[in-house]
């Protein structure tokens, strides 16, 4: 999907007008954007459904998509970099808050691997990590909402870009960010598989423990434990 | 500001598609060598019960390589 996507970016959308061929940066960089943000906030909803059920595997799941998300974001800086030094000719601007905010949000995820890895209780870690993905679920919105009534004179606005545009150009977004969307939820699914296959594992090495000792494991992990 | 010529956006472009090309293929990476360490631990575990079994039978299905 994402390969078709990006088949239609050089091939069917035209050349913008304004930015000619750097443009096409965008079908990368805001989709990445787009479901990085989305990612945290669906962080956010599965963390308040550990803490409403005390399940384990929401927890996972809000770990997981966070992660994932962190990966995407660390995409949107480096592309939106290339495109800041291409556009406007430095590779970054500090008194643009589009730049800013989505730094602060990867920032502040940035710090829930160590909080996780901070608190040796599980049951605790657990929680206190929900309760920072749901507030950090919650500021996503609230920035960006922030920013957009914010006056910006030089970062372009998605919906200006895509609607203002010929139907290609809306019709290879919208390709861009469901690939985007499929590949997301594919690296989640994959690393959950991988979590489950770990955590199997080690649940396995522990009742062989029982009476091997040298079998078990140190129990610190920022992940959750199933 | 105007828009840069071809040559030159090209690089800017090739690079921004790179970059994201690199992060999923640095990612399946590391998920490889994840899935290479549980499998090795899984051949580990499935050796030390079948040793524990009495007649200790080695345990042909999990040394068997995964394609």
């Amino acid at each position: 999907m994402l390969t078709g996507a990006f088949a239609l970016v050089f091939f069917y959308a035209p050349l913008d007008a304004d930015q000619g061929f750097i443009q096409k940066i965008f079908y990368v960089h805001v989709p990445m954007a787009l479901v990085a943000l989305v990612g945290f906030m669906a962080g956010g909803v599965l963390a308040a459904l550990h803490l409403r059920t005390r399940e384990t595997k929401w927890d996972m799941r809000s770990y997981v998509t966070i992660h994932v998300s962190v990966i995407l974001a660390v995409g949107v800086l480096v592309t939106g970099s290339i495109w800041a030094r291409a556009s406007w000719g430095h590779w970054w601007i500090w008194d643009e808050p589009m730049l800013v905010s989505f730094l602060i949000v990867f920032l502040l995820y940035a710090t829930y691997w160590p909080l996780r890895f901070s608190i040796e209780d599980k049951d605790r870690q657990s929680r206190y990590a929900s309760v920072f993905a749901i507030v950090a679920g919650a500021f996503v919105p609230l920035n960006f909402t922030a920013v957009r009534m914010a006056e910006s004179f030089t970062h372009p606005e998605t919906g200006t870009m895509t609607t203002s545009g010929p139907a290609s150009v809306t019709l290879t977004f919208l390709a861009s960010l469901l690939g985007m969307t499929l590949l997301f939820v594919t690296l989640c699914k994959y690393e959950m598989a991988s979590k489950n296959a770990t955590f199997r594992l080690r649940a396995l090495r522990r009742r062989l423990a029982g009476d091997d000792d040298e079998l078990a494991l140190p129990g610190r992990s920022a992940a959750p434990q199933l | 500001m105007p828009a840069l010529p071809l040559d030159e956006a090209g690089k800017y472009v090739a690079a921004a598609y790179l970059v994201f090309l690199a992060l999923v293929l640095i990612y399946v990476a590391i998920m490889a060598a994840k899935l290479a360490r549980i499998e090795r631990e899984v051949v580990e575990l499935a050796e030390l019960v079948e040793g524990r079994q009495p007649g200790g039978a080695p345990a042909e299905r999990a040394r068997e390589p995964v394609a």
